[in-house]
């Protein structure tokens, strides 16, 4: 159960667009599904009230959202950060992608989301409605069966299990308490990973990548993907329309996508969350992260505005690329 | 194949200042090294992008190494902080997905070591063809 109802987050977003404070507010509403729910944009109470969505499947993170919807905008914009969209809140913030005088963010408890894909492991397709009865969710199949409950600890998203951190790092406005930064086992399965021979590894990222289609959608989703011109938004570079045609090329997207954030990945997870395949994208994102924990000491983009990346920043003593192998005898 | 007959083709980014010179050295002192390491030469070691890295063994690279200044001796001041920091970034991604790790290189060669220069590259390429030929990072359509 989230600790906010849905209720108090429109009082909320009612009482400062009342009071002129925010103009907008940038909130979930309902895709198709009961469980597709996608961000908007709201303007007024009634439309709030009509289709404003708090629950366990409001999982995207607003941070990307605030450079687009925050350019043209007259007065402030209403966003809802969880505490993990609060660290790429910060990234953008340092990275200077929007401006934070139009933002008026409202921290919010998070109790961690559902995960969609482990639901439907359960009860199979078709899922025609999902009610919350507070531990509990609810499910119902378009073929009539009996509704099956389902326990929320046992499909909790993969990124919630290893939640970093309760704590929010930015906001003008918190509702609910604060929690702490959370000590996770999130490393636990990239060490499973180098704990594996190099044949073994080169097969299981060969399964996993072999499955990407190339719809782009963790590019889209990745908070720290912001460019305003980027190869894959141009339609006569030909990216878009691209067939995968050789597994290469996933690999190659998929490292230098990893590469482009790394340093500035908050690990929020969105990639993999986004996947229609299911990769585990995240594996990447925390390979880097945790080699830059290893080599260059502890970071974690985001934690405050205005830290310098690792990949920006050098000591004249640092580990040499020959060097990063040894104590780790892969080919044992 | 014929492994007697396989000869790693080998990518070499050399940094214009100080690799780039010390391959001459070599050269002009008659120190060989194989034929198949093809220089491509860059302003600083800093300018390899990864993306070049990947796409060299797209293109059907066997191994890549970097050379650049020592640390400290960049014609840049810093150029080549970066590159250690980045590729050290790199090649353990690159060892995480599978891929040989032997393959990829890091060297620091000045002007003034040409004898270093052909060493590295003759250990570098001995290295390669024991490992034979790159495929899995390699692209079908790039094959001649």
């Amino acid at each position: 159960m989230q600790a906010l109802t849905r209720k108090q987050l429109i009082d909320k977003a009612v009482s400062l667009l009342d009071s002129n404070t925010v103009s907008a507010v940038l909130g979930w509403k309902r895709g198709e599904f009961d469980y597709d729910i996608t961000p908007a944009v709201f303007t007024s109470a009634d439309e709030l009230n009509r289709e404003f969505i708090w629950n366990d499947f409001c999982g995207a993170n607003f941070s990307k959202y605030l450079v687009s919807k925050t350019d043209r905008l007259e007065g402030k914009l209403l966003v809802f950060l969880k505490p993990c969209d609060t660290y790429s809140f910060n990234q953008l913030l340092t990275e200077h992608r929007f401006d934070r005088e139009k933002v008026y963010a409202v921290g919010i408890p998070c109790n961690g989301m559902a995960d969609i894909d482990k639901i439907k492991k359960i009860t199979g397709d078709g899922i025609s409605k999902i009610t919350d009865n507070g531990d509990n969710l609810i499910v119902e199949t378009l073929y009539g069966d009996a509704p099956v409950e389902i326990d929320k600890a046992d499909v909790l998203a993969e990124r919630c299990i290893n939640c970093k951190s309760k704590k929010h790092v930015a906001y003008d406005e918190l509702l609910g308490e604060d929690g702490e930064v959370i000590s996770s086992n999130r490393f636990d399965e990239v060490e499973k990973l180098e704990k594996m021979t190099p044949d073994e590894r080169y097969a299981f990222w060969q399964n996993e990548l072999s499955r990407c289609i190339r719809c782009n959608a963790c590019r889209d989703v990745c908070p720290a993907c912001t460019c305003e011109k980027c190869v894959f938004n141009n339609p006569a570079s030909g990216a878009e329309s691209k067939a995968p045609s050789s597994s290469f090329e996933e690999k190659m997207f998929h490292i230098i996508r990893a590469f482009h954030v790394a340093g500035r990945c908050t690990d929020c997870g969105e990639c993999s969350r986004v996947c229609p395949q299911n990769i585990p994208l995240h594996l990447l994102n925390r390979k880097f992260i945790k080699d830059i924990n290893c080599f260059y000491g502890e970071y974690q983009a985001g934690a405050e505005v205005g830290s310098r990346a690792p990949l920006v920043d050098y000591t004249t003593d640092d580990i040499e690329p020959c060097d990063v192998f040894n104590g780790r005898d892969t080919d044992a | 194949m014929q492994m007697n007959n396989y000869k790693p083709l080998i990518v070499a980014f050399c940094c214009n200042w100080c690799s780039y010179a010390g391959a001459d050295l070599a050269g002009n002192n008659r120190l060989s090294y194989p034929a198949d390491v093809k220089i491509i030469r860059v302003p600083c070691s800093c300018r390899v992008n990864p993306m070049f890295v990947l796409r060299a063994f797209q293109r059907g690279a066997d191994g890549v190494i970097i050379c650049g200044c020592h640390p400290g001796d960049c014609h840049y001041t810093s150029g080549n902080y970066y590159t250690r920091r980045r590729m050290a970034l790199l090649f353990s991604m690159l060892d995480y997905l599978g891929i040989e790790k032997e393959r990829t290189r890091v060297e620091w060669v000045s002007a003034a070591e040409g004898a270093k220069f052909a060493a590295t590259m003759n250990d570098f390429a001995e290295t390669v063809a024991k490992l034979g030929e790159n495929k899995r990072l390699e692209d079908l359509r790039c094959k001649r």
